[in-house]
């Protein structure tokens, strides 16, 4: 028996639960994929399954509309990507991609309607300056931010301040580690950066291996402690482990768990596998879960995390809010520094931000700016 | 039910209560609003639009709402939120209507990629659709709102709607916006047109909504084919004076107009390739607005 109605993760992960859903539902649905950055994703599982043509007509529209956006995002990105190519390329590196770039450029399942905007690439740490000046070059400056932001990047961060193109606007955020050199796990980038893998189809452009691309992203999404996205990386997650879980059922797994340990990041690969299964209810084998406990954290400790992303892991729309949620936001946030700094340090930085908070990063645009064209004229 | 058909308590009750649902041609809108200036200007401008209660599914949930802290009581403002989203800064609170009219067109530029958007006014006699795409300050909606009192449908004044897949333009029938001396030209023009308070001092300058005829509003559903694409360009003291254009001029004239052309990509190109082979194309110099109507009536009988 299907259930009586769906949830939006549900019927991502199950498409034909799409049908017969009243017009009420589609009204939330659709707002509630939007707030998440899912609607491309929907939509791509929906028109894959062939059940589109069958659903009404105003939720086919948004859908379609989610659907062309995350098109267009794909096509700029793809540009993006062999622009980035040839700075790269005059550097003498090669770029590496990471996250969602990577799964367009792989053309992994993760890409399906992904909305995104921002390229993440890796360098090695000892080529930063060659790359960094190859870029700006290339047109990729580095909006002012304040001198405090600047030496907090430079000296404690393991990617530099997040780049834009002068003419494209486009962002980039340049990384030469997985995490901070001041975090709580030491993951050696040298064997991420030697194991990567070459993309056939685009000459010069590789992404990580298999089992280090889902280590980073896994890392990224609980270490970060943004919930913004959290949904659609989770979703991405349950994608990328189905697929590899099904193209090599043989080692993927075995390959996961070894190279998680001896990177230091059984923790966070703990927190992926655990709430893809509890959310997306991820095809994981039982021997994998078996081996899993080892990694996992007191039952104490796994009942806070649970409190606390089971209300991360929602479209982060209204309709979806626990009680607590903001809460849970703020201690994620906080989580993530923890993981990040040693405790001296992060105080110093969290009283910075409390006293001297950053400007939000993207301003509601002036109304003038904003419907300017729709104006009456 | 018409909006109309609602007492000012009725109406007040959903404004602030469960949303009133408005239809506009195929999107449908559920506003919030506390303020009395919306819940005016929406009686009177949007007497004639069918409410959409039983519909379910609202398009765009939109509110009106004041600006935050102290300001609310000092310099009062009203803030355009489309589900919990603010995407623009809030603006004096006597812009709270056009904010409103500015807010629903803005969701469908930035939302509506199912369909090619055209920053063109949108007109029809019977079925046929004459498209004016034209730059700011061409006289675009004055003439727009000129034809509309003269017998040609509205379907819109800023946006035409065109659908991918078959190629018809989708009415949207809201009020027809008009700035600064364009006001009094058509209240001139047309003495029984209905507008709203003129607000002063926008961005625009100042600026008036007037209300679309009532046939117009009846036939949002009916969708009108392309047929002619005219440039308009007011010019002081020159005749009416209609050229032809060339499509490829044609063609850049709706690419340039298109406000998602980049976001469809090959899908944009092709819809606008469609609709130049559908449509017969022109310049058009004016400053008389009955020669201007006398020249497009023509132009509708000899098709």
């Amino acid at each position: 028996m299907p259930p009586p109605n769906p949830s939006l993760v549900q019927i991502l992960k199950q498409p034909e639960l799409a049908l017969n859903r009243s017009l009420p539902e589609w009204d939330l649905l659709i707002r509630q994929a939007r707030h998440s950055n899912l609607l491309g994703r929907l939509h791509h599982g929906i028109e894959t399954t062939g059940v589109l043509g069958d659903l009404p007509e105003q939720a086919q529209r948004h859908l379609i509309a989610g659907g062309n956006l995350a098109d267009r995002l794909h096509r700029s990105v793809r540009h993006e990507i062999s622009e980035l190519n040839k700075a790269m390329d005059k550097a003498g590196l090669p770029l590496i991609l990471l996250k969602g770039a990577a799964y367009v450029a792989a053309q992994l399942p993760a890409a399906h309607g992904r909305i995104f905007a921002d390229i993440d690439l890796l360098v090695p740490k000892a080529s930063l300056g060659e790359a960094e000046s190859s870029l700006m070059l290339h047109g990729w400056t580095m909006p002012p931010i304040s001198a405090y932001d600047q030496q907090y990047y430079r000296r404690w961060m393991h990617e530099l301040p997040p780049m834009q193109h002068i003419f494209r606007g486009t962002s980039i955020d340049v990384h030469h580690a997985i995490l901070p050199p001041t975090a709580r796990y030491h993951p050696n980038p040298g064997k991420i950066l030697a194991d990567s893998v070459s993309i056939p189809a685009l000459p010069g452009v590789r992404t990580l291996s298999p089992t280090d691309l889902i280590l980073h992203s896994a890392t990224h999404l609980f270490h970060e402690g943004e919930a913004d996205n959290a949904l659609r990386d989770l979703s991405d997650l349950d994608l990328l482990l189905e697929h590899w879980g099904t193209l090599d059922p043989e080692n993927f797994w075995n390959d996961l768990l070894k190279r998680a340990v001896e990177q230091q990041l059984g923790r966070p690969l703990w927190l992926a596998l655990h709430f893809a299964d509890r959310i997306f209810s991820t095809d994981i084998p039982a021997r994998v879960q078996a081996q899993l406990d080892a990694l996992a954290p007191s039952k104490p400790g796994k009942a806070v995390l649970d409190t606390l992303y089971d209300r991360i892991f929602v479209t982060q729309h209204p309709s979806t809010d626990r009680p607590g949620a903001s809460i849970a936001r703020k201690a994620l946030y906080i989580r993530g520094h923890w993981l990040r700094m040693p405790a001296h340090l992060l105080s110093m930085h969290l009283l910075r931000k409390a006293f001297a908070p950053d400007k939000p990063k993207r301003r509601a645009a002036a109304a003038p700016d904003g419907p300017e064209q729709i104006r009456p004229n | 039910m018409k909006l109309g058909e609602l007492t000012a308590p009725e109406l007040k009750q959903r404004l602030t209560g469960s949303g009133l649902w408005l239809r506009t041609g195929e999107f449908v809108a559920c506003i919030h609003s506390r303020f009395a200036d919306i819940q005016h200007s929406l009686s009177l401008l949007y007497a004639d639009h069918p409410l959409a209660d039983n519909a379910g599914f609202a398009d765009f949930h939109i509110s009106i709402e004041n600006g935050s802290g102290l300001r609310r009581y000092i310099r009062p403002q009203a803030q355009f939120v489309i589900d919990g989203v603010k995407p623009f800064q809030p603006l004096p609170a006597n812009q709270a209507f056009p904010i409103l009219e500015w807010g629903m067109n803005w969701c469908i530029t930035a939302y509506g990629h199912h369909q090619l958007v055209l920053h063109a006014a949108a007109v029809a006699r019977d079925d046929r659709c004459l498209i004016l795409p034209a730059p700011p300050g061409s006289g675009k909606s004055t003439l727009c709102a000129a034809l509309v009192n003269r017998g040609w449908r509205l379907l819109s004044d800023e946006l035409t709607l065109i659908d991918l897949r078959t190629g018809a333009i989708h009415p949207l029938s809201r009020p027809v916006s008009l700035k600064n001396n364009s006001i009094g030209v058509i209240k001139a023009f047309a003495p029984d047109a209905v507008f709203s308070r003129a607000t002063e001092d926008t961005s625009k300058g100042t600026v008036a909504l007037m209300k679309p005829p009532r046939t117009s509003v009846e036939q949002m559903m009916q969708t009108a084919r392309p047929r002619w694409i005219v440039m308009p360009k007011y010019v002081p003291s020159s005749p009416a004076r209609l050229d032809g254009m060339g499509s490829g001029e044609a063609f850049l004239s709706i690419a340039d107009n298109a406000m998602n052309y980049h976001i469809l990509g090959t899908q944009g190109f092709k819809a606008a390739g469609n609709l130049i082979d559908e449509c017969s194309a022109h310049r058009f110099e004016y400053s008389n607005l009955d020669e201007a109507i006398a020249t497009f009536d023509q132009l509708a009988r000899e098709a």
